[in-house]
């Protein structure tokens, strides 16, 4: 089975780094992996998205068809890659920075959470323990141990806090 | 490369089994074909593999230089290649159109060295964070006159590891630059791969002087045509000229036997052996009526669709270039025969194209694919290219 994420949104929310873990994670867990990046020319704020191929078999195609989950953090985001999803899939997003309408999501407080935390830039750790434990993509030890790795030293616990709380979510949040 | 250099290397590295970029995946493929120099200028989407080369070298005893621009960087390879010692840079289009001066001394003086071109959508600046394949006629044709060049393509992180040592091999083996004519796709693409063991890869050297320096005469092959090579400073009068030199090495500029000479042997030392350098890889080729011709990161998408029309039942498959300079004539020809029209799907508006038309003759019908902007094309662009062909 061939498993599609894409997670999107702007320059500086960690989309790139968020889709490096959950990679590297599915390469640990034993499977096959492949992540493609996309992004402007700008450091910051541009729009930027990541996509993260996991399958049992050798990976053709590079890049997301059509998603099994996608993770929108930013309106723009959310608005140009809404479609290009699997009827059974799943749609992530940050409550506080994007308007779903009418359409099914699964609404989170990431940045918010990652505020309270005391270090925005933790809300893709958070973002991503939610997707571990909502989709089971990859293992929770597999997260935890790459996370350990790839990180800045003086980061990883906080981070791994950030996944925590990001598992904790599952099973708590509001759909719509 | 000693056991003793390799382990550093890995140590140097990190760990055997990584989740790595492909630009990551050439500065390891480049250290473990012993490569000890590297001088560059940074460029998107290229500058992760000086990154690697910036931390790892100093470890591994080896030296980097970050220099002014991409016409020194080049400069700077062929001296210390000169100096006996693998060197590489890496760069995209803008940088790869400031070397091409240099590309040609270095064809005409025939030094070994490794010029890694992450592919971006140009002219121009262009789309810098965008992938192509906008610079594979230029790597042809980049610099004036004749000469001849060798330059592989991969198309996944393994093989961009796999194919940089290669092309350290060829540059050895046959005396000129090799390219390794990657994209943006593949060098900021992570996956899985495994650093090959001690001994589980084969590494060339450049054939070095037997005789004693005052008989060494530096451009006059002993056998074959490419001749023995003195690392400077090892005792050994070299001449060194972007000049039309005689054997010695001395200029010799108006002599049109000298000239002809000299060019067609450098060219001859690599297309006589265009079958040799020939690497290519098929799928489902046997039967096929319809063929796509492809290179690089477009192979994956090309793979996918071969796959998803066969389960269909029509008879389609794939050559995949990995060697595209020297043109693999011969096999396209062939292939001609056998197969009734070929598709080319390309990130440009047609280059490789031209190549094939030109080999497969008129009996064969042979389209184009083109896909620029930066955006790869899909399995659905070449499924419906085929199904409509």
């Amino acid at each position: 089975v061939r498993t599609e994420i894409r997670i999107a949104g702007f320059g500086g929310q960690g989309v790139v780094l968020a889709g490096l873990l959950l990679g590297e994670a599915a390469i640990r867990d034993g499977r096959q992996a492949v992540q493609t990046q996309s992004y402007g020319p700008e450091s910051r704020g541009g729009a930027a998205r990541s996509e993260v191929l996991i399958s049992d078999e050798k990976i053709d195609y590079p890049k997301v068809i059509e998603a099994d989950i996608l993770v929108a953090l930013s309106q723009e985001a959310f608005d140009k890659f809404r479609r290009a999803v699997k009827s059974d899939g799943s749609i992530i997003i940050d409550g506080d920075l994007v308007n779903p309408g009418e359409n099914h999501t699964l609404s989170m407080p990431f940045t918010k959470m990652a505020d309270d935390l005391g270090r925005k830039v933790v809300a893709n750790s958070i973002m991503l323990g939610y997707l571990v434990a909502a989709t089971g993509v990859v293992s929770v030890e597999s997260m935890e141990a790459t996370i350990r790795e790839k990180v800045p030293k003086q980061t990883i616990d906080l981070n791994l806090e950030a996944f925590r709380r990001g598992l904790e979510l599952c099973g708590r949040g509001r759909q719509r | 490369l000693s056991r003793e250099e390799y382990n550093r290397v890995v140590k140097a590295i990190g760990k055997r089994e990584l989740f790595a970029q492909g630009d990551e995946a050439y500065a390891y493929g480049a250290l473990l074909a012993g490569c000890r120099f590297f001088a560059g200028y940074p460029i998107t989407p290229a500058t992760e593999t000086a990154e690697v080369m910036s931390k790892l070298l100093p470890r591994v005893g080896g030296t980097y230089i970050q220099m002014e621009d991409e016409i020194a960087s080049m400069g700077a390879i062929i001296g210390a290649s000169l100096a006996g010692v693998k060197s590489m840079t890496v760069t995209s289009g803008p940088g790869f159109s400031l070397m091409q001066e240099n590309i040609g001394f270095a064809c005409m003086t025939e030094v070994p060295c490794v010029v890694v071109d992450v592919q971006r959508s140009g002219p121009s600046t262009g789309q810098p964070t965008e992938p192509s394949q906008g610079d594979m006629m230029q790597a042809r044709w980049g610099s004036h006159g004749d000469y001849e060049i060798i330059a592989l393509c991969p198309n996944s992180v393994q093989e961009s590891l796999d194919l940089t040592i290669e092309c350290f091999n060829l540059s050895e083996r046959y005396r000129n630059p090799v390219f390794l004519m990657t994209d943006g796709e593949v060098g900021h693409m992570r996956e899985g791969i495994t650093i090959p063991d001690f001994g589980e890869y084969e590494l060339s050297e450049r054939e070095k002087p037997q005789k004693p320096p005052e008989e060494y005469i530096p451009f006059l092959p002993e056998r074959g045509k490419i001749p023995r090579i003195a690392d400077f400073g090892g005792g050994y009068h070299t001449y060194l000229t972007g000049l039309t030199h005689k054997p010695d090495g001395l200029p010799s500029t108006d002599d049109a036997e000298v000239h002809t000479q000299l060019v067609t042997r450098l060219c001859e030392k690599i297309s006589d052996h265009r079958e040799k350098l020939t690497r290519v890889e098929e799928l489902h080729l046997d039967d096929a009526e319809i063929a796509i011709v492809c290179y690089g990161i477009t192979s994956r998408a090309a793979w996918y669709a071969v796959k998803s029309l066969r389960s269909e039942g029509m008879k389609v498959g794939c050559l995949r270039l990995i060697t595209v300079w020297p043109f693999p004539e011969e096999l396209l020809r062939r292939l001609g025969e056998r197969v009734k029209r070929i598709l080319v799907p390309e990130m440009n508006l047609g280059q490789i194209l031209h190549k094939v038309k030109e080999a497969v003759g008129h009996d064969t019908e042979v389209a184009r694919l083109p896909r620029i902007g930066g955006v790869m094309h899909s399995p659905q662009d070449i499924i419906e290219a085929l199904k409509s062909f």
